[in-house]
């Protein structure tokens, strides 16, 4: 690890919604903070800051991560998805689309993390039952909707795909 | 046009789905310092001394803010009782209580001032079970230990019982339950001289605002507090909480500040009552109620906040949706030494229902009657005056249980479920209503402004908790001045623009602020009727809106043209008020509730009676609504409010040792996740399009909560025999009490 001893940081590169960044940071800087406070993605939500909500999720090289407790600097060189970063343009991911048309959040807090650990799910498994569906997403609290209709949301998503059964 | 009862997408969506809609924590205020909170490590103790300078020492610490800085100021605040100093002064009252705060230019610098701080305490006993705490011979937390007695008696319950053909006694308990509101309380504040901008997660800022004028001594039109989007309230937002604390720290820093709380500092600033309740009911042999006499003991925590007020709702709400002629109750709000606690979903309601609906089912069980049965035979019908100069019944609770029960397959004529089996696996299905009075106080206003291109923009105070609050006031004006929805704006929740609202919470918007705004939307209507017998020149009675235009016959006019015709030109707009005051529609507002909201639910379940475990593989809500505005909306809610009710029914908890909370963190405090969802979490909507509010709406959101735990309750029961009085049914408690009972 290079650490700057003048200030000690350490330089990295990564790939952030496509863009090339390259910064110095503290070794000790959560990938959640670099994106909030260094680059000012707003989208992923600190909450309980243990690993346990869901709310920070984000994709590093397509894996739904909890940036809160991932340290920046294991991201280096990777490829990191945020929720700003799903939509082409102005037309949204068909899961941003399945999110709202089936009524899928209410306060919008767990929304970027709960809509990037779906789509990491499709990646993955493009037609999941209903139970797969409960079991990968166990990861991302909502206090909100009561879930049901996050499932349907990913469900109609992944019929919309069209993908393989798995 | 009709848009009254369509399940359009919310106006936040696109928002919400791309990470643009921005929380108080995503907000950056130009020149804005950090701010971190010291928080006492007893929970009741004497601040023998404070003292800051080592902190203050501390490159790029700004200030520090102790009981040292209140000169010129107020520091108590409270919705009902002006208990509370917004940093300690005295004394601490709970682990948690904020002793002093630091500002820095980040975060770090300010945690790291906070452990350069010295506080000496001496140390008080713990006050902690509320009946102790009333015993009138220990430790007080305040001049008393009595927060609040509430109450309600008429008839003869001595007599009655007396009369009775039994008399069923039974207590229940309930525990502390945390909101968990993903987004933790966050404030920015910005104090000078010339008046204070609060940036909040504030469900009641126009409450916030009278605080804060009050408390730093400015006008109300010097207080400005703006709410962006709020990453859930349920009630743990509702009123002042953190916002005194914060203007303080910027008023020491003279800056911008802004203290982010985290889960734990949530978990130690409002949580739910924990709760006693002792339900004593005479039944004649054939099921018919007479008399109730009830004992409730709320744990109010170390603060009143809205303790007061869940006494009251508690004492009302224990009554049930059942007809007394003789009644007692006691309702007491206590204090401990413990986080306090206020408003959530649906106040005193969960607690009490948890009491009184378990206890139908242990008559029922007795008499050998079904809990259906039992229930349809004492359940309130519509229209009746049930409570003492209170609205008559304007629901239907009777349909709404059948509704629930035939849905679990709970009919009257069912085949009874075979227990005998040796499988661990039992069956068991149960019900569980209640009503509660809602809608808080009418008192809401609204503007509406018609602009010359005929678009829509509206001003409703009403504080958008993810409720879909602004599009289902959008959709209010939309059908009332037949304006299309693409074409209606929403602003909301900043005191310095939009008019008063008084809450957010008791399930009352779409009733109190969606007849403002009908009220305001209607205004403009006139004002185009007059404008289109200008331009027609004829009588009003001859024009008709829709979507847009002004009629008449076959001709019509589009509203941005009458508005040119009235200004000259591209220019001018029309404004409409509305207010609703408890005068307006003839007093209809004026007798309380506005309406009463019910809340039943009807669980199946399976119970592994070698674990404990219960699963619901079909839970079913019913709300009565008046008119769905949003149907999607609306399912969204109770479906909500039905898996928190399942949170407190089956493992959430605050677990107190020696007034220390152990379990402050989402890894020691479970809520539901998707693993707990229902195998059919299915949610009714009753339309009988009687409510006060626009269109004939009623409000929902909260009756999803209240028989959760009930329903469940009995169900269990009905699966192994085995009554439980205490929640939360985890596996371990569910275990046991199969095990007790078998020996």
């Amino acid at each position: 690890m290079p650490i700057n001893h003048q200030n000690g940081t350490i330089p990295m590169e990564l790939t952030v919604n496509g863009r090339a960044v390259s910064l110095e940071i503290p070794p000790q800087m959560t990938l959640l903070d670099l994106l909030r406070d260094r680059l000012s993605l707003k989208g992923a939500k600190r909450s309980c800051d243990l690993q346990v909500c869901g709310a920070c999720t984000i994709l590093v090289d397509g894996h739904a991560v909890s940036s809160c407790t991932y340290l920046a600097y294991e991201a280096r060189g990777a490829d990191v998805l945020t929720i700003e970063g799903l939509a082409d343009g102005n037309t949204l991911h068909p899961m941003q689309q399945a999110f709202i048309d089936n009524g899928a959040f209410q306060c919008g807090f767990c929304t970027p993390g709960m809509i990037l650990a779906a789509k990491s799910l499709l990646d993955e498994t493009p037609r999941p039952s209903e139970e797969k569906v409960k079991e990968y997403m166990e990861g991302n609290i909502c206090r909100c909707t009561g879930y049901r209709k996050i499932l349907e949301a990913i469900l109609d998503a992944a019929g919309k795909s069209g993908g393989a059964s798995g | 046009m009709d848009i009254i009862g369509v399940s359009v997408p919310r106006i936040d969506a696109i928002d919400k789905v791309t990470g643009r809609a921005a929380y108080v924590g995503d907000l950056e205020v130009s020149g804005m310092l950090h701010g971190k909170i010291l928080r006492s490590p007893l929970p009741h103790a004497l601040i023998t001394g404070i003292d800051t300078s080592e902190a203050l020492k501390l490159p790029g610490v700004t200030a520090v803010l102790t009981r040292g800085d209140l000169e010129g100021l107020d520091p108590f605040y409270g919705a009902v009782v002006r208990d509370r100093p917004f940093i300690a002064t005295d004394k601490v009252r709970y682990q948690g209580e904020p002793v002093a705060a630091a500002v820095a230019v980040d975060l770090a610098t300010a945690e790291e001032a906070l452990d350069l701080i010295q506080v000496e305490y001496e140390e008080l006993p713990v006050v902690s079970d509320t009946l102790e705490a009333l015993s009138g011979t220990g430790e007080t937390v305040h001049d008393t230990n009595l927060c609040r007695e509430s109450g309600y008696e008429w008839g003869d319950v001595a007599d009655a019982f007396a009369k009775a053909d039994h008399v069923f006694e039974d207590t229940f308990t309930f525990p502390m339950v945390y909101h968990y509101a993903m987004e933790p309380h966050a404030v920015i504040a910005d104090y000078s001289n010339q008046g204070i901008t609060v940036w909040s997660t504030a469900q009641h800022p126009f409450l916030v605002r009278e605080d804060l004028a009050r408390m730093f001594g400015f006008q109300l039109q010097q207080v400005r507090v703006v709410v962006p989007y709020l990453g859930g309230g349920y009630g743990s937002k509702s009123y002042t909480k953190l916002e005194p604390l914060v203007v303080a720290l910027s008023k020491v820093a003279g800056r911008p500040v802004r203290v982010a709380l985290t889960v734990e500092e949530a978990f130690k600033t409002i949580r739910r009552h924990s709760a006693r309740c002792t339900v004593k009911t005479g039944v004649m042999n054939d099921g018919k109620f007479v008399a109730r006499e009830c004992l409730i003991h709320l744990d109010t925590g170390a603060y009143a906040d809205n303790g007061p007020l869940v006494a009251d709702r508690a004492a009302e709400r224990v009554m049930g949706a059942y007809h007394w002629d003789n009644v007692k109750i006691k309702s007491y709000a206590v204090y401990t030494n413990s986080t306090p606690a206020g408003s959530f979903r649906s106040i005193g309601a969960p607690q009490a229902a948890w009491a009184s609906e378990s206890q139908v089912d242990i008559i029922a069980d007795a008499l050998g009657l079904d809990p259906l049965e039992i229930r349809l035979k004492n359940l309130v019908i519509k229209g009746e005056e049930f409570r003492p100069d209170r609205r008559p019944l304007d629901a239907d609770p009777a349909a709404g249980l059948r509704l629930a029960a035939q849905a679990i397959g709970m009919n009257l004529d069912r085949e009874p479920e075979d227990q005998d089996s040796e499988l661990p696996i039992k069956i068991g299905r149960g019900i569980g209503c209640n009503l509660s009075g809602v809608g808080s106080s009418p008192t809401s206003t609204a503007i509406v402004r018609l602009h010359v291109d005929g678009t829509v923009t509206v001003f409703a105070g009403t504080t958008e908790i993810g409720q879909g609050s602004r599009g289902v006031l959008a959709q209010v004006a939309s059908q009332e001045l037949q304006v299309p929805l693409d074409q209606v704006g929403m602003v909301s929740s900043d005191t310095g623009i939009v008019p008063y609202d008084r809450s957010t919470g008791s399930s009352r918007s779409t009733t109190m602020m969606g007849l403002a705004v009908q009220g305001a939307a209607k205004e403009v209507k006139e004002q185009l009727l007059e404008l289109g017998a200008l331009h027609f020149d004829c009588p009003e009675e001859e024009l008709s809106v829709n979507d847009g235009v002004v009629l008449r016959g076959t001709e019509s006019v589009a509203y941005g043209t009458l508005i040119e015709e009235e200004f000259g030109g591209r220019a001018g707009e029309l404004l409409g008020r509305g207010y609703v005051t408890p005068r307006m529609n003839n007093g209809r507002l004026r007798q309380g509730p506005a309406f009463w909201e019910v809340g039943i639910a009807a669980a199946q379940i399976e119970v592994d009676t070698d674990t404990g475990a219960i699963r619901i593989p079909h839970y079913v809500s019913v709300a009565d609504v008046g008119v769905a505005i949003n149907p999607q909306q609306c399912e969204g809610q109770d479906e909500g409010a039905s898996m928190q009710g399942l949170g407190h029914t089956l493992f959430e908890e605050m677990v107190y040792e020696d007034g220390q909370l152990l379990n402050p963190n989402m890894v020691d405090y479970k809520v539901p996740t998707f693993a707990d969802l229902p195998g059919d979490l299915e949610s009714m909507m009753i339309e009988n399009h009687d409510g006060p509010g626009p269109f004939g709406a009623k409000g929902l959101g909260e009756g999803g909560i209240v028989s959760a735990a009930p329903s469940v309750a009995n169900a269990l029961f009905q699966a192994t025999g085995v009554r439980i009085k205490d929640l939360p049914l985890t596996p371990e408690r569910v275990w046991r009490a199969i095990r007790d009972a078998k020996e």
